[in-house]
C-alpha cells in the first residue's frame, strides 16, 4: 500500500516537474509545476512529515505559485521573439546544462559507492516519543534554535519591508487615493439640498 | 468499518481500500445532497426576506426544484468558446468541485463520524481552501475573455487577502485548544463557558476573532458584501460567464459546498461542534451530528440572512479591511491570547 502510494507520488512527480520544462506554454509550465509541489506533499505525508507537507501546500502551492501563476498571466508572450533569442543563449544553457549533469552524475556516484552512514540519531536529534509531528518542531524551534529562528524571522521582516520601501510611491502622488475617515464623515445634509425652484427660474447651486 | 470488511475475511488492504470508499461516499453523496437543499434554503430566505415566494412550483413546497435545476443543466450543451485553452477551461470547474469535497474528510460530523481524524486537521483545510482559488483563476484565465480574467483577478486577491487573517484567528483557537485536531478542539470546548457552556465563542478574547471569523468566511466565500468576483453590474457573472452546463453547475455546487464548510468551521472552531450547547446531561442523548447539523444550519441562515440586507462593498473598501483593520487586529489577538494563556494556564512567566 505504502510502496503503491510512494511509486505513484514519485512518477507523478518527476513527470509534472518534466512536464513543467517541456510545456510549451508558460501558464501550463506553471500548473506542471504547482502538482509536482502537491505530489511532493504526498511524498513528505508518506515518510510521516505530515506538518511539513501542509506547510508545503499552504505556502508554496497556496501563495507563493498563486503569485507566480499571476505573473505569467499577465505577461504577453511573443513566442516569435523568445526562438528568436534561442541562439544568443545557447550557450549559457548548454554550461548549466553540463553543470546539473554533473551533479546528477557525482550524486548518483556517490549514492552507488555506498550510503552514508548516519548513525543512530541522539540527543535533540533523536525523535521525541509521543510528540506530535508539530510539537516536536515546536519544542525544537522555539527552543534550542530560537535564535535562528528570530533571526530568519527579522531577516524576512527587513526584506519585506525593503520591498514595500521600493514599490511605496508616498500617498500624494497615488491617484484616486481614498479618504475613508472623511467618507464615512459625509452625510446626505452635505451632499444634497432640497430645494422648490420657481417655474422658470433655475437653482442656484 | 476496516475491522468489519477484515472479519469477512478480506485482506488488511483490500479492506482498508474498500472502507475509505465507502467512508467517501457516505460524506460525499449527504454533502451534496445538503448542498441541493441549502440552495434552495438561500432562495427561501432570500424570498421571504423580500415579500416574494421563492421557489414552490417543483414538488411540495418547491423542496425539488434544486433537483429540477440540476436536471436541467445536465440536458444543456456545454459550450467552448473557440479562443478559450480547452484543457484547462474544462480542468477549472473540475477542480473546484473537487478541491470543495476534498476539505470534508477531516471535518467531524459527530465524535465518531469523521473520515481522517488527523492531527493536522486544521492546517488540512488551510491548505485544501487554499486550492481553491485555482479553479478561479484557471477559469478566468483560460475563457480567454475580459470579463472572466477580471473576476479571477479580484477573486485571488480576496482569497489571499482574508486567508491571512484567517490564518491568525485559527492560530487563536490552536492555542486555546492545543491541538490541530478538529476533534480535540471541539473536545477542548466542553464545559468551556462557566462550566456549562460549550462554546469558545463566550470568551471575551475569543468573541471578536468569531466576529472577525465569520466576516472573513463571507470573503473567503465570495459571498455578499464581498461577492465582487460576480459583481453582475461591472463583471456580467464574472469568472463563470463563459461557462454553460455541467461545468457551471460545478462551480455552482463547489461554491455551496464551500458556504456549507465555512459554516461547520464556524461551528466547530466557535459554537462547540458536536457538542449541545449547554453542558447538561439530557441533551447529550440528542446524537452529536444532529447538534452539528443544527449549529452549521444556523450559520447557513445567517449567510443568507447577510446576503439579502447588507449591499456589496467597494474593492478598495475590501482590500482596505482585510489588510488593514482584519490582519493588524488578529495579529494583536494572537498576541493577547498568547499572553493571556500564559499568565492564566502556564503559570505567569515560565
Amino acid at each position: 500500500m505504502t510502496a503503491f502510494a510512494f511509486y505513484l507520488f514519485a512518477i507523478l512527480v518527476i513527470a509534472s516537474a518534466a512536464m513543467t520544462i517541456l510545456a510549451r506554454n508558460p501558464v501550463h509550465s506553471v500548473l506542471w509545476l504547482i502538482l509536482a509541489f502537491f505530489n511532493a506533499a504526498g511524498l513528505m505525508v508518506i515518510i510521516g512529515a505530515e506538518f511539513l507537507a501542509m506547510l508545503l501546500v499552504v505556502v508554496y502551492v497556496g501563495a507563493v505559485a498563486v503569485l507566480f501563476l499571476f505573473v505569467v498571466m499577465m505577461l504577453n508572450i511573443d513566442f516569435a521573439e523568445m526562438r528568436a533569442g534561442f541562439m544568443k543563449n545557447a550557450p549559457l544553457g548548454v554550461v548549466v546544462a553540463i553543470i546539473l549533469l554533473a551533479e546528477l552524475v557525482l550524486g548518483i556516484g556517490a549514492y552507488r559507492a555506498g550510503k552514508l552512514d548516519l548513525g543512530t540519531p541522539l540527543g535533540d536529534a533523536a525523535p521525541m516519543a509521543g510528540a506530535s509531528n508539530t510539537e516536536a518542531l515546536g519544542v525544537l524551534m522555539y527552543g534550542k534554535y530560537l535564535f535562528l529562528f528570530e533571526v530568519a524571522g527579522i531577516i524576512l521582516l527587513v526584506a519585506m519591508i525593503g520591498a514595500i520601501v521600493l514599490t511605496h510611491r508616498g500617498q500624494r502622488s497615488t491617484r484616486g487615493h481614498q479618504n475613508i475617515a472623511k467618507q464615512n464623515a459625509r452625510r446626505p445634509e452635505d451632499a444634497t439640498i432640497n430645494v422648490k425652484p420657481e417655474i422658470g427660474k433655475g437653482v442656484e447651486l | 468499518m476496516t475491522e468489519f470488511f477484515i472479519s469477512q475475511g478480506m485482506s488488511a488492504g483490500f479492506a482498508l481500500v474498500l472502507a475509505s470508499v465507502i467512508g467517501i461516499l457516505l460524506i460525499a453523496l449527504p454533502v451534496m445532497f445538503a448542498v441541493a437543499m441549502v440552495i434552495y434554503v438561500d432562495r427561501k430566505v432570500l424570498g421571504a426576506i423580500m415579500l416574494r415566494r421563492g421557489p414552490n412550483v417543483v414538488g411540495p413546497f418547491g423542496l425539488l426544484q434544486s433537483f429540477a435545476d440540476g436536471l436541467k443543466v445536465f440536458l444543456q450543451e456545454t459550450i467552448i468558446p473557440s479562443a478559450a485553452n480547452k484543457g484547462i477551461f474544462l480542468l477549472a470547474p473540475i477542480i473546484t468541485f473537487t478541491v470543495a469535497l476534498v476539505a470534508w474528510a477531516v471535518i467531524p460530523f459527530s465524535e465518531t463520524w469523521v473520515l481522517a481524524d488527523i492531527n493536522v486537521g486544521l492546517l488540512y483545510i488551510l491548505a485544501i481552501s487554499s486550492l481553491s482559488v485555482y479553479g478561479i483563476t484557471m477559469a478566468g484565465w483560460a475563457s480567454n475573455s475580459k470579463y472572466p480574467f477580471f473576476s479571477a483577478m479580484r477573486a485571488a486577491a480576496q482569497m489571499i487577502s482574508y486567508e491571512v487573517s484567517i490564518g491568525f484567528i485559527l492560530v487563536c483557537v490552536v492555542l486555546f485548544a492545543g491541538t490541530f485536531n478538529l476533534n480535540d478542539i471541539v473536545r477542548a470546548q466542553e464545559g468551556f463557558g462557566l462550566g456549562v457552556i460549550n462554546a469558545y465563542v463566550v470568551h471575551p478574547l475569543l468573541f471578536p476573532m468569531w466576529v472577525l471569523f465569520f466576516i472573513s468566511s463571507l470573503a473567503e466565500t465570495q459571498r455578499t458584501p464581498f461577492d465582487l468576483t460576480e459583481a453582475e453590474s461591472e463583471l456580467v457573472a464574472g469568472y463563470q460567464t463563459e461557462y454553460s452546463s455541467m461545468a457551471f453547475a460545478l462551480f455552482w455546487l463547489g461554491e455551496y459546498a464551500n458556504i456549507l464548510l465555512m459554516c461547520s468551521l464556524n461551528t466547530l472552531l466557535f459554537f462547540g461542534g458536536w457538542l449541545p450547547p449547554i453542558d447538561w446531561a439530557p441533551l447529550y442523548y440528542v446524537p452529536g451530528f444532529i447538534w452539528f447539523l443544527l449549529k452549521t444550519f444556523v450559520f447557513f441562515f445567517m449567510f443568507s440572512w447577510i446576503w439579502a440586507t447588507v449591499p456589496r462593498y467597494r474593492y478598495d473598501q475590501l482590500m482596505r479591511l482585510g489588510w488593514k483593520v482584519f490582519l493588524p487586529m488578529s495579529l494583536l489577538f494572537v498576541v493577547l491570547i498568547s499572553g493571556w494563556l500564559m499568565l492564566t494556564r502556564y503559570g505567569g512567566a515560565a
